[in-house]
């Protein structure tokens, strides 16, 4: 087999393929991260909460109600989604106005208060979730095994990723939704009611976080810290490609997955401190991050 | 005047003292993880344990009054250190209990020593604390990493897994764990392909899982616990690990981790713990009395747990011999004296470099089609004399081991 590096280039690969799966993961984060900063300014700490939340509905649909994953994969983002919504309406109005740093307290002490109730009532060791049945089994890439689940987690997400981008870039929602970012005041004269946009928005937001919980729930353990532990990288992926650049999230979450992968092959040890070194770079040289624009 | 007062007082003070069945009072500081990736197999549970010891204790032995309080480590070293000194020079903490993480184990060990209070290591697995960095304030329960890795090691090598890679927890624990699997891996004939060292708390595995099936090694070694153990082969399994032929040996798990994965992922699993929920008589009334202060659903005690309590039971004993709990050497000398017994560990020794004996038992998970209530995990393969499950006294390098 061709060597690179010294390493043989069939695991490479596999460790290539690996990387974009988890920049997967970190791309629909960081979306719906870079989402609710662009459309509301605020930081959104609670997000990894409510991606564990959506793991954890997947998991409590299944034990109550026998609702399986595929309609998990829609309801529990849209009950994650409604509790954002009362989220915005109860709290996160009233500090648009203020600083960044009102928000980002705000929805810190949202989350650490959500895990820790969480805590109580599942335990730390996590919860498992099964595999759909008609996503068992993997196919043999003949460099590496790939199971089916996977396989889907980078087709949903890039998917999810692409339409939300469409959606905001492209459409005459999309516009309305970046001009009342702009102007708010100014697009409201035009008849169009920006504070439910703006609370809809969050809600999107956060039902994204909770499909991402979906998605990984077969993967991981539902447990009540699956979210503290990605947040800290998602929210690097999200300064790396610039705060509230949608593209740039979508593109930083699976490269930097892939470059993950890649120090895991090259030198494991680094492998949770490469995004951050990255990061420390980036800020050096580009402070507005590699897609962001210089306000 | 004054000066005679004063000496009446304490001559009075004294005689007190003396006549009446001494008051003892005993703080004990259960050290722990309560909310990371050790928190199910240690944490709440084993405050539970300790208190239950102390509630038992004072039961038998009105005189002595037992507190106990506790702390969350974090998983980090500085932390654990920090707390054990606001502990013992603030509080009053006679003795530290638990503890899961080697690292902070080994930290604390040596805060403990030097001021001369008492550890009860239940939690970390390390064999270095009776080993090297023994401690003559350091009493070593439950399990080790040199006992986890002859049990099981040995077993699967004996069943044909003789060729290994190990996917290791990259700290104190993991690599110690690593290290005295491997030579028992080595001792027996097999051979050691490979290994990856993975950061403590990893949530994706597939990276270093894909290293470990292209080795082509027979055996998977987990040198790591916990949500770490849980994870990988979680993982392992979608990843088609055991499929492929392959087989984890999971060198550390305890029961609430078996009933995270589910039975029908960990079926078949073999590994060795000193102690289960269900053995006998004696550790199914104690658990049922655990659970019922847990409150929790489903939850089962771990072997760390269940050291906690016969830990800090012993500890009490030796206390109420010596009369006191502020010298921790002389109380540690005394529980080296005597015989531990109770309910749920039987009968135990503590050796002189700390290491306390008891049997160890090679589990293996039940298919889920054998499972007849809930919590009905393993059955037992074999069981291990004390004296063979630990190190040997003379190969442990303890400077307090004389000759």
């Amino acid at each position: 087999m061709v060597e690179i590096f010294g390493i043989p280039s069939g695991a490479l690969f596999g460790q290539l393929l690996i990387g974009l799966i988890n920049g997967s993961f970190y791309a629909l984060l960081s979306l719906g991260l870079a989402v609710i900063f662009g459309m509301l300014n605020i930081i959104n700490f609670a997000h990894g909460a409510q991606y564990m939340l959506g793991a954890v509905m997947a998991f409590l649909l299944l034990q109550w109600t026998g609702i399986g994953y595929w309609w998990a994969l829609i309801v529990a983002p849209l009950i994650v989604g409604a509790i954002g919504i009362v989220i915005e309406r109860a709290f996160l109005q009233w500090l648009y106005k203020l600083d960044h740093l009102y928000g980002l307290l705000l929805t810190f002490g949202l989350a650490l208060i959500v895990e820790g109730i969480s805590r109580n009532f599942l335990g730390s060791a996590g919860l498992p979730y099964a595999l759909p049945d008609s996503l068992r089994g993997g196919q043999n890439l003949g460099f590496m095994f790939l199971p089916n689940y996977r396989a889907w987690v980078i087709v949903a997400s890039l998917t999810v990723c692409f339409a939300t981008w469409f959606v905001i870039e492209r459409t005459r929602l999309g516009a309305y939704l970046r001009a009342a970012t702009e102007n708010p005041t100014l697009v409201r004269a035009f008849g169009i009611n920006v504070p439910v946009m703006i609370t809809l928005t969050y809600g999107f937001g956060v039902a994204l976080a909770a499909f991402a919980g979906v998605m990984a729930a077969p993967i991981y353990n539902v447990s009540p810290q699956m979210g503290s532990e990605l947040i800290i990288v998602v929210f690097a992926v999200v300064v790396i490609g610039g705060m509230g650049s949608i593209l740039g999230a979508i593109i930083t979450g699976f490269s930097l997955g892939v470059v993950e992968g890649l120090t895991k092959v090259f030198f494991p040890e680094a492998s949770n401190t490469v995004i951050f070194v990255i990061m420390a770079i980036v800020l050096l040289v580009r402070p507005a991050g590699l897609f962001g624009r210089r306000t | 005047m004054r000066k005679s007062l004063g000496l009446a007082a304490l001559a009075a003070l004294l005689l007190c003292g003396t006549a009446s069945a001494q008051q003892i009072n005993v703080k004990i500081g259960v050290l722990t993880d309560m909310s990371s990736l050790y928190a199910d197999d240690t944490g709440p549970g084993s405050v539970i344990a300790a208190k239950l010891a102390a509630e038992d204790f004072m039961k038998s032995h009105p005189n002595v009054k037992v507190e106990v309080v506790s702390a969350d480590h974090q998983n980090k070293a500085d932390a654990g250190t920090n707390i054990v000194n606001q502990w013992i020079d603030r509080d009053g903490v006679d003795m530290v209990a638990d503890v899961p993480n080697s690292g902070v184990a080994l930290a604390i060990s040596e805060v403990i020593r030097a001021k001369n209070k008492v550890f009860v290591a239940s939690g970390p697995a390390s064999s270095d604390l009776t080993g090297p960095k023994c401690s003559p304030n350091t009493v070593h329960w439950t399990y080790d990493t040199w006992m986890l890795a002859n049990g099981t090691g040995k077993a699967i090598v004996k069943s044909g897994g003789d060729t290994w890679f190990f996917l290791t927890s990259d700290y104190a624990f993991g690599h110690a764990l690593e290290r005295d699997t491997a030579a028992v891996v080595e001792k027996s004939g097999g051979k050691v392909l490979g290994k990856v060292r993975h950061p403590i708390n990893t949530n994706d595995f597939s990276s270093f899982l894909l290293q470990a099936q292209s080795s082509k090694a027979k055996v998977i070694g987990l040198a790591n616990a916990g949500g770490d153990t849980i994870n990988a082969i979680k993982q392992g399994a979608e990843f088609g690990i055991v499929a492929g032929g392959q087989k984890f040996a999971g060198l550390l798990i305890f029961a609430p981790d078996v009933a995270a994965l589910g039975l029908k992922t960990a079926q078949g699993l073999t590994f060795t713990e000193t102690w289960y929920w269900d053995l006998n008589d004696g550790t199914r009334a104690w658990t049922k009395r655990w659970d019922k202060e847990r409150n929790s659903a489903g939850k089962l005690p771990s072997m760390n747990m269940a050291g906690v309590y016969s830990g800090t039971l012993h500890y009490l004993k030796a206390v109420a011999a010596v009369g006191s709990s502020k010298d921790g050497a002389k109380v540690v000398e005394e529980m080296k004296k005597l015989p531990a017994e109770d309910s749920i560990y039987g009968k135990s020794t503590v050796r002189v470099d700390g290491r306390v004996l008891h049997p160890a038992y090679l589990f293996e998970v039940k298919k889920p089609e054998e499972s007849k209530y809930p919590g009905d995990l393993y059955n037992i393969k074999a069981t291990i004399p004390p004296e063979e499950a630990f190190r040997p006294l003379k190969d442990g390098n303890c400077p307090l081991v004389k000759g």
